[in-house]
């Protein structure tokens, strides 16, 4: 991730769109409740941020009656005497300064605390997110996005922040100053607040209006980009393609009509939320001289027992009126959009993590005669603990029986796919892109979970096994080569945290990838960022099948990269694999000749099925697809 | 920097101009209306006079009204303005960037672009908005407010005045110590990105090495350092509304204070105490607005400095004065060459050759020994450092860089598809292609068969980056895309890799028969996709190692024989 996308993280995000809107309105009050729940662990502190924000609140309510009380009682009668007492004046002033203080070091108090609570919310969020999201199946990560899932991280997680850090204290404060500001309003004058709440509706309605094109517009504004910002980044990603092709004038036209269709919704969107501001407070103006106006002909005329310093008052606190209603409109957006992206967080945190019901582990044990016996440290010797606690030895003894499979229940892929590994054995898997090669592999270590039949590992059901340590007991180098951030060292130990300095370096030795790393600045203890972005293809290659070496399970399962790397390189590659492969049950998808024919069984796939089945010399001999496969003679 | 931004404000410049105008007005009438509604009570409720009333009150109206539409119209001409500078900025970028050679992508990289053309320009265009609209009401609501309160009482002036100086460096002492934080928070949100990023797409090796806990830990350090920094940020933050309360609450009393003092000798009366509180609400509000303006100046600065440097890029590559703009024949011959990439080390060095019209010539060679270098001088995605590259006989920076690229079709090693539909894709290649045309290139490249065996045949959707075809049918699309310009000079950059063996075979057994006037130019891993060639140049270590037939090269050159062997040995079985 580059450094100037900051906490928005990448360009992920998606749009608001009506359907979001309105599911909103039908979700939002679960939503809610979930949020709430989330602050539950600040319910202390959260009453403590009411208690402050009503302080202050009732400060600055009292802060807006305060200069008329002061003119009125404390001014006004000191007015013409010759020698003026101020003290009653000082004392007000004190009680005032005092109020302010508490005010102030209320507004203190609750921003800090407030910083605790949406930050370790957010905390929170984040950390059960990932946590969670660690325990989905493999197939919601196929079916998502990366950058979908990205953005749950990024933008959906700063706008709830937003609404926590900002939202709630400005909600909590505008509503504590409304009704507080409306109490004094009644205690003042019930006629004149009638007539205020009538020129109130207005205004909402006004505002109402104002906003509701505001983020109508915003979410159009929102897809735009989306579709400009998905433009961009395909066609400079393929910059050098359209050199190539001379593409440039095409390039310019598209970009042209998406880049003025961003313009006019941006435009559109800012417009609105621009003229939401003037609106208000000039409508506040004229509703403040409306109520002069009336108020004053009332007071004259003396209808109502209206008086003039009433109404005085009561419009020094219409001011303080309007300033928090202005407030809650423009929180109103922010909160919406939260709510969405809140809701997407809940989606991800409401996946079905993988069914784990295996009760069988993996346990170090020592051989004594015939017998087993488990053992704290490691032995190189791994028994199989049946909840009765009879230990069976690990051998690597692989059976699939009758096994059905489908990504989705209606569309089954693998059918009926029988076959056996016996400890110690090589199975080939060769056939066609979609074959199925890639699938029964992921149905060993349960990736994925069967329909139908049944896989055994030593004689005991897959899915009796804990699944962690069914997967320890597995080894895998995958096609795709994924390194993570650290030294060169971590990425080997990944799939063992216990192995020692020079068990690494034997791992590493034996997959032939320590004569690079030696040649690499810091040896093992290079850096490697970026998925290991500074590393040519080949020496990924040889790290991934170092790791696989170092955990050293008794099976092995093993992806032949097809990508080219030189001859030299890939022979290099080849032989650490060869070495990897030597004395352990091994099932390989198999790209090469050699590998295929050093197997002990070679399985043909085909539309999801074993065609054919033998090894090498049979297989020639029987001249079917492998043999035409092997002379290459297909058309 | 701000000059060659400036330069796409355009057609822009009088929404802009008129933006801080209407603003301007705005800020006179609301400061106008806050002394008129003074007077209404003092003039008018508090004197009885009904009258004056109604008459202010409808002046006052009148004010509002004007004063609204100013602030609509600025508003407005705000938002048209900075949308469109941010359109011209986004366009200027883009247009520049289609000028890019090679060498111009590679120094920004492609992510660094598209970061410049997305979140950079956002940035900008919200620092512009808030230029033109609130930098420019916050100073003049500021000295509005004050030249109104001197106007009233001088003495009750001056304290907002000293008060001003002490909330600018309360806010100037607050953001100074907050901003590093942020700027660490920004990196750490980056970790936090990456460590997701990195477990989005090793999910499999995370699970098959039953690594969970670990990545969790990890992902728990990163949140756990983003919690404790923003924290930190925001405590410190914290102090700005206390800060502006205490200012506020201060001037307030001093105010009163002294006001009643001034009311009681008779100097002032209570009206103005009301209105000259009013004012120095207006004060300290601008004032905290200006800092927030000056804050997402330095965040957007950045941003703005990036998009420069695009702007600015000049491309290394550029048509010369009288191009021409026919090429004659497909040969090709290379005098002396050498090359290298920015400041590195020479890639390729004394590089002579002569290529004839109509030859197929393989090109084989180990990761790095300049094989693509080599074949990318000739459509000029890169100029020769030293000596001089010819197509057709006379040199590449003479042609037209379109008639160039047009005679020269490259297929790149990085094949790239766009979304679209499959037709889409290949009339890249040519713009009026018929569907019988394409038909015929994707017969040659072998990709006739799986295209028609889709349900929609040629308008078939491509997703994003061709996700939705394996490796070797993009590979094979891409071929057809190439092959469609009708060029003189094909190169495939090992652009067959993913293909099998027999596929492989036909795909140049169809060249041979379709094209045999084009020059082909073939890079392979392979020793089986370019034996058949009728020469082979063997690249090693930026040098030409030899140049010779398969036959030839079989007796004298020991790489190729090294090469040939493991091949025989190791075997090849796809698919």
């Amino acid at each position: 991730m580059s450094r100037q996308q900051g906490p928005k993280g990448p360009g992920g995000r998606r749009p608001l769109n009506p359907q979001d809107l309105k599911n909103i309105g039908e979700n939002s009050k679960k939503t809610i409740k979930r949020l709430l729940g989330l602050l539950r662990p600040y319910r202390a502190r959260l009453g403590l941020v009411f208690l402050c924000i009503l302080i202050s609140a009732g400060a600055g309510i009292l802060g807006s009656m305060f200069t008329r009380i002061l003119i009125d009682d404390h001014i006004t009668p000191l007015i013409g005497q010759a020698d003026p007492d101020f003290s009653g004046l000082i004392k007000a002033l004190a009680t005032m300064g005092c109020i302010y203080l508490a005010g102030m070091l209320s507004t203190f108090i609750y921003n800090r605390l407030m910083v605790t609570v949406s930050q370790g919310t957010m905390k929170g969020v984040r950390d059960q997110l990932f946590d969670h999201m660690q325990t989905l199946p493999i197939g919601y990560f196929d079916s998502n996005t990366h950058g979908d899932l990205m953005s749950r991280y990024t933008n959906d997680t700063d706008t709830l922040q937003q609404m926590l850090s900002q939202s709630i204290p400005q909600l909590m404060n505008s509503g504590i100053t409304i009704i507080g500001v409306l109490c004094a309003m009644v205690y003042t004058s019930p006629l004149l607040t009638i007539l205020m709440l009538l020129t109130v509706w207005p205004m909402m309605k006004v505002s109402g209006f104002v906003a509701g094109n505001s983020s109508k517009y915003f979410s159009q504004y929102q897809e735009a980009l989306g579709d400009a910002n998905g433009y961009i980044e395909e066609m400079i990603n393929g910059q050098k393609v359209v050199n190539v092709f001379c593409y440039e004038g095409r390039a310019k036209q598209r970009f042209d009509g998406k880049n003025e269709a961003l313009r006019k919704n941006c435009s559109d969107a800012h417009v609105y939320s621009n003229i939401l501001m003037p609106i208000l407070a000039n409508l506040a103006h004229v509703q403040y001289v409306l109520l002069a106006i009336v108020g004053g002909i009332m007071a004259i005329k003396g209808v109502g027992g209206m008086k003039i310093g009433v109404l005085a008052s009561f419009l020094q606190l219409s001011k303080s009126f309007n300033m928090p209603i202005n407030q809650l409109s423009q929180q109103l957006n922010s909160i919406v959009m939260a709510l969405a992206g809140a809701e997407r967080i809940f989606d991800l945190m409401d996946q079905p993590s993988e069914i784990d019901q295996g009760k069988v582990v993996l346990v170090n044990a020592v051989k004594k005669g015939d017998t087993l016996e488990e053992t704290d440290r490691r032995t190189g010797v791994w028994a199989w603990k049946k909840p009765d606690g009879e230990l069976v030895e690990v051998k690597g003894e692989v059976r699939l029986t009758d096994v059905d499979f489908g990504y989705v229940p209606e569309k089954t892929v693998l059918h009926d796919v029988t076959l056996y590994a016996k400890p110690g054995q090589k199975i080939a898997f060769v056939g066609s892109t979609g074959a199925g090669k890639t699938t029964i592999t992921n149905l060993i270590n349960r990736f994925y979970e069967i329909q139908d039949g049944v896989i055994t590992y030593d004689g005991i059901d897959v899915r009796d096994i804990k699944k962690d340590d069914l997967r320890h007991s597995l080894g895998m180098v995958l096609q795709e080569v994924n390194l993570f951030t650290g030294t060169v060292r971590d990425n080997i130990r990944y799939g063992n945290l216990e192995a020692t300095d020079e068990e690494v370096e034997r791992a590493a030795k034996l997959a032939n990838a320590h004569e690079f790393i030696m040649r690499l600045p810091k040896g093992y203890d290079t850096m490697l960022e970026g998925d290991g972005s500074g590393l040519s293809q080949g020496q990924r290659q040889l790290l991934s099948i170092a790791r696989a070496a170092c955990e050293d399970a008794p099976v092995m399962i093993l992806d032949e990269a097809t990508s080219s790397i030189d001859t030299r390189t890939e022979s290099i590659v080849q032989s650490g694999m060869d070495k990897l492969m030597s004395g352990r049950t091994v099932f390989v998808i198999a790209h090469r000749l050699s590998t295929v024919q050093n197997s002990n069984a070679i399985m043909v796939l085909e539309k999801g099925r074993i065609i054919e089945r033998g090894d090498h010399d049979d297989l020639i001999a029987a001249r079917g697809k492998y043999y035409t496969l092997y002379t290459g003679l297909q058309a | 920097m701000i000059r060659t931004l400036a330069k796409s404000i355009r057609e822009y410049k009088r929404d802009s101009i008129l933006t801080p105008l209407f603003m301007m007005g705005e800020v006179i009438l609301e400061v106008f209306i806050t002394y008129m509604l003074a007077d209404l009570i003092d003039l008018g409720v508090n004197a009885g006079d009904v009258g004056y009333t109604v008459r202010r009150g409808m002046l006052l109206i009148g004010c509002a009204a004007l004063s609204l539409l100013c602030g609509a119209l600025s508003g407005r001409f705000g938002a048209v303005a900075s949308t469109g500078f941010a359109r011209n900025l986004r366009q200027d970028m883009y247009y520049n960037v289609q000028t890019f050679s090679f060498e111009n992508i590679d120094k920004f990289s492609t992510a660094g672009l598209i970061t410049r053309l997305t979140t950079d320009v956002v940035n900008v265009q919200h620092a512009y908005m808030m230029l033109i609209r609130i930098a420019v009401r916050s100073p003049l609501m500021l000295l509005f407010s004050l030249i109104m309160a001197f106007r009233i009482n001088p003495r009750i002036a001056t304290v907002f005045l000293c008060a001003t100086p002490v909330l600018a460096g309360g806010i100037y002492l607050i953001m100074s110590h907050a901003h590093p934080v942020f700027e660490r928070v920004f990196h750490t949100y980056d970790k936090l990105n990456a460590v997701v990023q990195e477990n989005l797409r090793g999910i499999r090796v995370v699970k098959a090495f039953v690594r969970e806990d670990h990545e969790k830990e990890k992902f728990t350090n990163v949140s756990g350092s983003i919690f404790r920094d923003m924290s930190r940020a925001q405590k410190t933050i914290a102090f700005n509304m206390p800060l502006m309360q205490a200012c506020m609450y201060t001037c307030i009393l001093l105010a009163s204070w002294l006001g009643a003092n001034m009311i009681v000798s008779d100097t002032m009366t209570t009206g103005q105490l009301m209105s000259i509180l009013t004012y120095a609400g207006g004060i300290l509000t601008s004032l905290m607005m200006l800092s927030m303006v000056f804050m997402m100046m330095v965040i957007s600065r950045a941003s703005a400095e990036r998009i420069a440097e695009v702007l600015n890029e000049k491309t290394a590559i550029r048509n010369p004065e009288e191009p021409l703009y026919e090429v004659r024949d497909g040969s090709i011959e290379f005098k002396d060459v050498a090359f290298r990439y920015g400041e590195g080390r020479n890639c390729l060095n004394d590089i002579s050759l002569r290529i004839e019209s109509g030859e197929t010539i393989g090109i084989i060679g180990g990761t790095g020994s300049g094989k693509t270098s080599l074949v990318q001088l000739i459509p000029r995605l890169y100029d020769a450092g030293e000596g001089s590259v010819l197509v057709g006989g006379r040199d590449v920076r003479e042609y037209d860089l379109d008639t160039l690229r047009n005679a020269v079709s490259m297929v790149l090693q990085k094949n790239e598809l766009f979304s679209g539909t499959v037709a889409e894709n290949l009339r890249w290649g040519n713009e009026e292609a018929t569907l019988e045309e394409m038909r015929r290139v994707c017969r040659v490249a072998q990709a006739d068969g799986f295209i028609s065996a889709l349900p929609d045949g040629y308008d078939s959707e491509v997703e994003q980056g061709g996700a939705n075809f394996s490796g070797g049918q993009k590979q094979r699309l891409c071929i057809a895309r190439a092959l469609l310009k009708k060029p003189k000079i094909l190169i495939l950059d090992d652009s067959t890799s993913a293909v099998d063996t027999a596929t492989d075979a036909s795909i140049r057994s169809a060249f041979r028969s379709e094209m045999p006037e084009v020059t082909k130019l073939i890079i392979a891993q392979r020793i089986s996709s370019v034996q058949d060639a009728d020469r082979i140049i063997v690249m090693d270590n930026g040098r030409i190692a030899d140049f010779g037939t398969h036959d030839e090269l079989m007796e004298r050159c020991s790489i190729y024989i090294e090469v040939y062997e493991s091949q025989q040995k190791g075997g090849d079985f796809d698919e």
